[in-house]
């Protein structure tokens, strides 16, 4: 019943009591007052005796009273328990009173055939065990029960005959590599299904990107890109999808099968979309959430802000636009007009990055597409080999086909956004400890090409401020407390004893 | 070797008496499942009494709150009977005979239902029903059912003590009454009753149902009093103590969900729920049992003796968990201690549609759904010996029996 009922009930009950119904047949009248007066002060009496005991000791009456003629042992429900009672902690037997029910049992004593109900009406002790706290053998079996559950659910409502996966993702060695990749390896580390993740890497494989890779555990393929990453927005995209096109290639040499994605390292990836992409056939398409972040928190956010009330912000998402019926009728890109003249041009801009019309990320493609010679092979799309050779300027995989209305819209029509698009980078001369470990720390750095600092450094105060606002700039500080600041132009010998006073961590305000 | 040819015939007896046996079984087993899908249009025939609308539609238009709470059956039950194909307008050719009269539409201000004035409102229709139409008289009422879903059935009182001192309404004693409490050996549950469960809204449910892939991460839930301190304040009454053992034991225990508290979620967080509880409260049955089924989560029913709705056609031992009222301690034991192989297989029988199409009162009715229950459990007592049928004059209900109040005319 519920808590309403209940107490609705409650207030029914106590009305009964209170009424005593027109059913009952009253008693003489005659007698109602001496025997009410006479009731009003034993009542008094006895709540006065149970204030100088501590708890009431009517029901023990009743025991002690009533226990020697009562034939009714074979029923009583007694467990001299520990007990809750609205007094504090006094141990009360709590005892039956007895019960309405055994007029029958003295009759039944003699024809045990006759049943009469096992279960006793009346007051019943609360059954509580000495140690009422979890046993952690059982919890580990019902966490092992919950997890069979999981898998049988899993089976019988998720993927049936999951594909193998094919990751592509395009990299360099930078500051911000490490978090990023991190992230997306953590991200594929879950993927309940097998995987083959192309690690395109600009400026050739180096030992510290491949020594992240192998920490994750994931099948790898590591391959090198003869050139290095350029630093305008505009030319690192080209590249990116010349790099992308590397990584097919080699799925097309390899011959691999299953589902290719492209999940770029800046790009945060959920779990349902790993379930969602199982369903492609060809190729198909999701919503990407954008996130064009702008680095400069004062500012450019505050005029931002008022463009924003003034006109409808545009929704933050690139992905297929579908009809009523739930067909693929067109693309919805984000709107980047209001962002075009404070947009980025360098990649350490502290400006707003915009993304691409239509970012490789939101597409994922059968491997078969990019395969050479397949009996079944579809005829809308175009050679890979021809494309590379062609070189087009390709922005998205929809320069793969020669029909774009073959693309299936994924995620319930582009409805759920499953991946979020983000580029963060920190200037692209930063310097930052090889592989995050400190070797003895420099004496001296090489200042930075485009400081706006001098190249002489000034006397400093011991608690000293570096610019990060724009990036988020990891701290690492070894272990004995010495902070090796990844840019800055200034050290001293001097400096590592005050750097031992100071422990400069975090972000800090700009300097100017 | 010489072995008389004697010894062989009776090994062969034996041998096909032991693989009849375990196909009987099997049998058994599988005619309980294949009760659910029977039809029981052309195995019987009701006849639905007109009686005045003082004793139906003027009670339900005084107060439409009765279509919505758990008594909800008997008005449904009666809508259904009317447009059903079993309905037969000639009273001759009937199996049965309904008698529409709400007896449990009398409420509070607050929505609880007040049986004091049901045994005199369903005497009175009896009274009428036997001075108008033959068919009364003929057997005592005996080819008769009423609808009763009340606390305790047809005892007409939601205090378990009055509901036993009061018994069965005489009148009712021959009748078969379709009622929602159940309980072994008990004054209130006459042998041939048929157990229904309590009314569950059935669109409502199925407005809050979840993917069947969210994965179900709550081993035990349960949602309701512990205490009942108005009516009750020390304990050990209210549900006989069950219920406050099972928050004293497992109010710390992380795997057990159990608050007082009433979520918005109620049916989606049952859905990611592997085992739901269904303690007895003043009465044994609940209508948790009803949303354990729809939604997927074992019910765990701690309730001594307690007959469940269609015992005859939904094999309950099989779907469900019991844990007598004296285990209540050690419910983490029992519950863990099930192999995962056997909480599949409880799943899987969850899962199946018609299990949960016959927990349902749906308006308009479907096939399988809790009148068909009804109506199957109807018929299953069909054919009928003619000992039912009274000599003439020869009369067994004592009119003048019960209580003094009971007698007064409605």
């Amino acid at each position: 019943m519920k808590l309403s009922q209940q107490q609705n009930c409650n207030t029914r009950r106590n009305n009964s009591f209170r009424t005593t119904g027109p059913l009952d047949s009253s008693v003489d009248s005659a007698f109602k007052p001496l025997a009410s007066f006479f009731w009003v002060v034993l009542h008094g009496l006895c709540c006065l005796i149970s204030l100088v005991l501590g708890f009431r000791f009517s029901r023990l009456i009743f025991f002690l009273l009533f226990s020697t003629n009562t034939t009714s042992t074979t029923n009583h429900y007694t467990v001299p328990a520990l007990l809750r009672t609205t007094s504090d902690a006094t141990q009360t037997l709590t005892l039956q009173t007895p019960p309405v029910l055994i007029t029958d049992t003295p009759s039944n004593r003699t024809n045990p055939a006759t049943t009469s109900s096992r279960v006793v009406v009346g007051r019943h002790g609360i059954l509580i065990r000495p140690w009422p706290h979890p046993n952690p053998i059982e919890v580990m079996k019902a966490h092992r029960i919950i997890e069979r559950v999981q898998r049988e659910q899993r089976l019988q409502y998720g993927v049936k005959n999951p594909r193998p996966l094919i990751i592509v993702t395009p990299t360099y060695i930078r500051t911000f590599q490490t978090l990023h990749l991190t992230g997306l390896m953590h991200s594929l580390m879950l993927v309940p299904y097998d995987l083959t993740w192309i690690v395109v890497e600009a400026g050739g494989t180096t030992k510290e990107t491949a020594a992240l890779l192998e920490k994750s555990g994931l099948r790898t393929i590591h391959i090198g890109f003869e050139e290095r990453m350029p630093i305008t927005w505009e030319a690192r995209h080209r590249m990116e999808t010349r790099m992308r096109l590397r990584a097919l290639r080699v799925v097309r040499e390899q011959r691999l099968d299953g589902i290719v994605m492209f999940a770029d390292d800046g790009n945060t990836h959920s779990m349902e979309l790993f379930d969602e992409i199982q369903s492609v056939k060809w190729i198909g398409a999701l919503s990407v959430g954008i996130l064009a972040h702008s680095g400069n928190s004062d500012e450019s956010s505050s005029l931002l802000q008022k463009q924003e009330d003034e006109e409808n912000l545009p929704l933050p998402v690139q992905g297929p636009a579908c009809n009523s019926s739930g067909q693929l009728v067109g693309w919805h890109t984000f709107n980047s007009l209001p962002y075009v003249e404070k947009s980025a041009t360098y990649i350490d801009d502290r400006a707003i990055v915009l993304p691409r019309k239509l970012e490789w990320a939101g597409f994922v493609l059968n491997s078969k597409l990019v395969w050479k010679d397949i009996e079944d092979k579809p005829e809308w799309v175009k050679d890979l080999d021809k494309l590379v050779a062609d070189e087009e300027d390709l922005d998205s995989p929809l320069s793969l086909l020669e029909d774009t209305s073959v693309v299936e819209p994924l995620g319930n029509c582009g409805r759920k956004i499953l991946l979020w698009w983000l580029r963060v980078e920190a200037r692209a001369d930063s310097k930052f400890p090889p592989g995050w470990i400190i070797d003895p720390p420099l004496d001296i750095t090489v200042p930075a090409k485009r400081t706006p600092w001098p190249d002489a450094p000034p006397e400093l105060p011991s608690n000293e401020n570096v610019s990060g606002a724009q990036e988020r700039r990891e701290k690492p500080s070894s272990k004995t407390g010495r902070v090796s600041r990844a840019r800055h132009s200034r050290s001293k010998r001097r400096r590592e004893s005050r750097i031992a006073d100071s422990q400069v961590s975090g972000r800090h305000a700009e300097e100017k | 070797m010489k072995v008389p040819i004697w010894v062989f015939v009776v090994v062969a007896v034996l041998a096909t008496a032991f693989v009849l046996r375990i196909g009987a079984e099997e049998l058994d087993q599988s005619h309980q499942t294949e009760r659910i899908a029977d039809d029981p249009v052309g195995r019987l025939k009701v006849f639905v009494y007109e009686l005045p609308s003082k004793y139906n539609k003027k009670i339900l238009q005084k107060d439409p709150r009765c279509l919505t709470h758990m008594f909800a059956a008997e008005i449904f039950m009666h809508w259904f009977l009317l447009s059903s194909p079993v309905r037969t307008l000639n009273p001759e050719e009937a199996d049965w005979f309904y008698t529409p009269v709400y007896t449990t539409c009398d409420l509070t201000p607050n929505g609880l239902p007040l049986p004091f004035k049901s045994p005199r409102m369903m005497r009175s229709a009896i009274q009428l029903i036997s001075s108008n139409w033959p068919f009364w008289n003929r057997t005592e009422g005996a080819d008769h059912f009423f609808v009763v879903p009340h606390d305790f059935g047809a005892c007409f009182h939601y205090q378990e003590e009055k509901a036993i001192e009061r018994g069965i309404l005489p009148l009712l004693q021959r009748a078969t009454l379709v009622q929602t409490f159940g309980q072994r050996n008990h004054v209130c549950l006459n042998e041939g009753s048929i157990t229904i469960p309590p009314y569950a809204p059935p669109q409502k449910m199925q407005a809050h149902l979840i993917p069947p892939d969210t994965p179900r991460s709550i081993f035990v839930y349960f949602r309701g009093l512990f205490y009942d301190v108005g009516n009750d304040p020390e304990g050990g009454y209210y549900a006989r103590g069950a219920r406050a053992s099972v928050w004293e034991n497992f109010k710390n225990n992380p795997l057990f969900d159990i608050s007082t508290e009433h979520p918005t979620t109620y049916y989606e967080d049952m859905q990611r729920a592997v085992f739901c509880l269904c303690p007895l409260g003043w009465a044994p049955w609940s209508p948790r049992l009803v949303e354990g089924v729809i939604f997927g989560c074992i019910p765990v029913i701690i309730a001594d003796d307690i007959v469940l709705p269609f015992a005859d056609a939904i094999p309950w031992e099989e779907i469900g968990v019991f844990v007598a009222e004296k285990d209540v301690p050690k419910l983490d034991t029992i519950l863990t201690s099930i192999p995962p192989e056997v909480v599949l297989r409880k799943q899987r029988l969850l899962a199946n549609p018609s299990m949960k199409q016959a927990m349902l009162f749906p308006q308009p009715a479907q096939p399988g759904d809790a009148f068909h229950q009804i109506l199957n459990g109807l018929a299953r007592k069909l054919p009928r010996d003619k000992s039912i049928h009274l000599k003439p004059g020869e009369k067994i209900l004592n009119w003048t029996a019960g209580p003094v109040g009971d007698l007064k005319p409605w």
